[in-house]
């Protein structure tokens, strides 16, 4: 029982890394614009379909040792790269001519972005590739190599601790670091917060409020392409719905953090991922949708800011 | 503008559309020009559901269009109400109500249920509203498939009661011939049902509550201050559309004869829904059903013949992507932001709703001002 517990909360804890990722990308957004981008797990979908072409375009399965690992890291990088690179583009055409527009706009916009991108991620998953099954059924999952080493850490111990676990977590952590010192310690970050506080003064005092939103995009963008690798390579699966259900569980995790605060997303990342793992093991998988949204609807009813947010009135 | 003058604008397009509704099934020259061209249109059953769709969208115009309130789980309410038909009709449980008493209980638990969700979720910002609802909707999807002793899955339950069938129909229909009769009557029905509907609602827009649902839309604190009581006119405005979209879930699973997979009523179904009234026109009656009629009948009616016309063309050498169903989701994320971006009022729109579009009060939503 104890062991079934400690290694449900370690799948969770890596679960939650993702989540977390995922969930700073739509906390930093909301916290400038009071947006919901509903888009945003489609950008995760879309960067994981980028990666797996990569890695079949690299022959990357046929690869040991140093090389692999080279590869690996430009991998990743170059998805950040195209993470960043499409958020931010949907954001230049799509939301930002919407600024001034009520509040309906960008969200419907958004809920279309994300049928849209979905169906882009159909039509890829039709590329003539073999990592993608030579693309005669666009819809099928595809399978994510499995790339990063399976030793057991734990080496005699019925627990296993792999060195893929490991190196999720420790990656997630260094990500997540580093944003933290962005939004604390540099004139971006500063410029952010100042942006998320009150845009109007922040313009005043001389901060350019449309290139602090393109930035915001481009960094949720970046960390949800990171995220997509880091899924890709631990879960092994890639379809072209993925990122509806992980987004909404992002957000979700987002939510009970406390939506537009950072830590939050998070903490609400980590524990959405624990819940997610003990409720697949002691509730059923089939019922996770139900427990997972169950807990959002909870939450937004009896704790709406969260919990690390600060009780905010929507802006009359 | 008196309601005789309000009348009159509706004279044009709607009259024609209603006459044809009406007169089709007695003369239905496009089914009988399909079978001559050896096309399987079955534009008189299509109808049926285009019916049924314009009462949900003209349920969540209620919410939405009205009231102001964006919810994304429409299509919960719609299943609500067809479960409902399912349970107090089948043989595997004791009610039999039969098909008048579903239609009484559709609609009534479809209402309960929105008291359910939207009392403790009504005071919540707008946007944390359509996650609520959002969420609900998914929680509601899980459950039903899950719950297969009750449910019985995907299958649904079945056979639900029939529609209720007058012996002239029958007899007019020809003797043996039950089903062609029972299309004809579930015809009738839903399209009566959705004129009922449409006539209520266009009279409730000129009433206190009508009134009181755009007020709120408009400017909750103003109306507040004039008085209203925003939390119950807001669950007045979700529950009565959720009992509307209720009652298409009872004509949907009657017309089926079954409740069908749950995952009929699952969020792009809620999507297909807010796409028809966006298209159409937020808080417009005509907007909704033109909307409804546009979008489900290129869906249903002209869709199949595209992939079919492709099919015949490709031959064997048809690739997975050829074929429209390939591309759908495409075309309505699309159509969504094209519409918030050029015409975010509609096709068809209501005026008042065209002015609020273009013209927000100041310092209301938008979080950063034009540069």
């Amino acid at each position: 029982m104890f062991e079934t517990i400690a290694q449900q909360l370690l799948l969770g804890l890596t679960n939650g890394m993702v989540f977390a990722l995922v969930a700073l990308g739509y906390t930093m957004v909301y916290g400038i614009l009071e947006f919901i981008n509903f888009a945003h797990g489609d950008v995760f979908m879309l960067s994981a379909f980028f990666a797996l072409t990569l890695v079949g375009a690299w022959g990357v399965p046929g690869l040991d040792g140093a090389t692999l690992a080279g590869v690996l890291l430009a991998i990743v990088a170059l998805t950040t790269v195209f993470g960043a690179g499409v958020n931010w583009s949907v954001d230049r055409l799509v939301y930002k001519p919407l600024r001034k527009a009520p509040k309906l706009a960008p969200l419907v916009s958004a809920i279309g972005v994300s049928f849209v991108l979905q169906n882009v991620g159909l039509v890829w998953g039709a590329a003539k590739m073999e990592v993608f099954g030579g693309g005669g059924q666009p819809a099928a999952p595809k399978s994510f190599p499995a790339l990063l080493p399976t030793t057991n850490l734990l080496g005699g111990s019925s627990l296993t601790l792999q060195v893929k676990d490991v190196l999720v977590i420790a990656a997630s952590l260094t990500v997540m670091a580093g944003l933290y010192v962005l939004v604390t310690r540099t004139k971006l970050g500063k410029a952010m917060r100042a942006t998320a506080q009150d845009p109007q003064t922040a313009r005043l005092m001389g901060i350019d409020v449309d290139a602090v939103i393109g930035a915001t995009f481009l960094i949720g963008g970046g960390l949800a392409g990171f995220a997509a690798v880091v899924y890709a390579l631990y879960i092994n699966t890639v379809y072209y719905q993925m990122g509806y259900q992980n987004g909404l569980y992002a957000f979700t995790a987002a939510v009970v953090g406390g939506i537009g605060n950072i830590p939050g997303a998070v903490l609400g990342g980590l524990l959405l991922g624990l819940v997610r793992a003990l409720s697949d093991q002691f509730i059923g998988a089939q019922w996770q949708p139900a427990v997972l949204f169950g807990i959002l609807i909870l939450i937004l009813v009896f704790r709406p800011a969260g919990l690390l947010g600060s009780t905010a009135r929507e802006k009359v | 503008m008196t309601v005789a003058g309000s009348w009159r604008k509706w004279l044009s397009l709607e009259a024609g559309l209603l006459l044809f509704a009406v007169l089709y099934p007695l003369v239905p020259f496009v089914d009988l020009a399909a079978d001559a061209a050896d096309l399987s249109v079955h534009l008189d059953q299509r109808l049926v559901t285009i019916f049924i769709y314009g009462l949900l969208v003209v349920a969540l115009n209620v919410q939405v269009g009205y009231a102001g309130l964006l919810q994304l789980g429409v299509a919960a309410f719609f299943g609500i109400g067809a479960m409902t038909t399912g349970v107090v009709t089948v043989d595997k449980y004791p009610f039999h109500f039969g098909f008048w008493g579903a239609l009484l209980a559709a609609p009534a638990v479809a209402a309960l249920a929105g008291l359910f969700i939207g009392a403790p979720t009504l005071r919540l910002r707008g946007d944390y509203l359509a996650i609520v609802t959002l969420g609900f909707g998914e929680v509601l999807r899980t459950v039903l498939v899950n719950l297969e002793s009750i449910t019985d899955g995907p299958r649904g339950l079945n056979p639900v009661a029939e529609v209720w069938v007058p012996g002239f129909v029958r007899e007019l229909a020809g003797a043996g011939d039950d089903n062609e009769a029972r299309l004809l009557v579930m015809y009738y029905v839903a399209l009566l049902l959705l004129v009922a509907a449409v006539v209520l609602l266009h009279v409730l827009e000129r009433t206190r509550i009508g009134r009181a649902f755009v007020a709120l839309r408009e400017d909750e604190l103003a109306a507040a201050c004039m008085g209203l009581d925003p939390g119950r006119i807001k669950l007045a405005a979700f529950a009565g559309g959720a009992a509307l979209a209720g009652l298409a879930g009872a004509l949907y699973a009657t017309n089926l004869t079954t409740t069908a997979d749950p995952t009929n009523y699952d969020f792009n179904n809620a999507i297909m829904v807010l796409c028809c009234l966006i298209l159409g026109g937020l808080g417009s009656l005509r907007g909704a059903l033109l909307g409804a009629a546009l979008l489900i009948g290129f869906d249903n009616v002209l869709s199949p013949l595209l992939d079919k016309a492709i099919a015949a063309l490709a031959g064997d050498a048809q690739h997975p992507l050829a074929k429209y169903s390939a591309w759908r989701w495409f075309v309505f994320g699309s159509a969504l932001i094209a519409m918030m971006r050029y015409r975010p009022e509609g096709l068809f729109p209501a005026r008042r709703v065209a002015q609020e579009l273009h013209e927000p009060p100041a310092g209301s939503t938008a979080a950063v001002e034009p540069s």
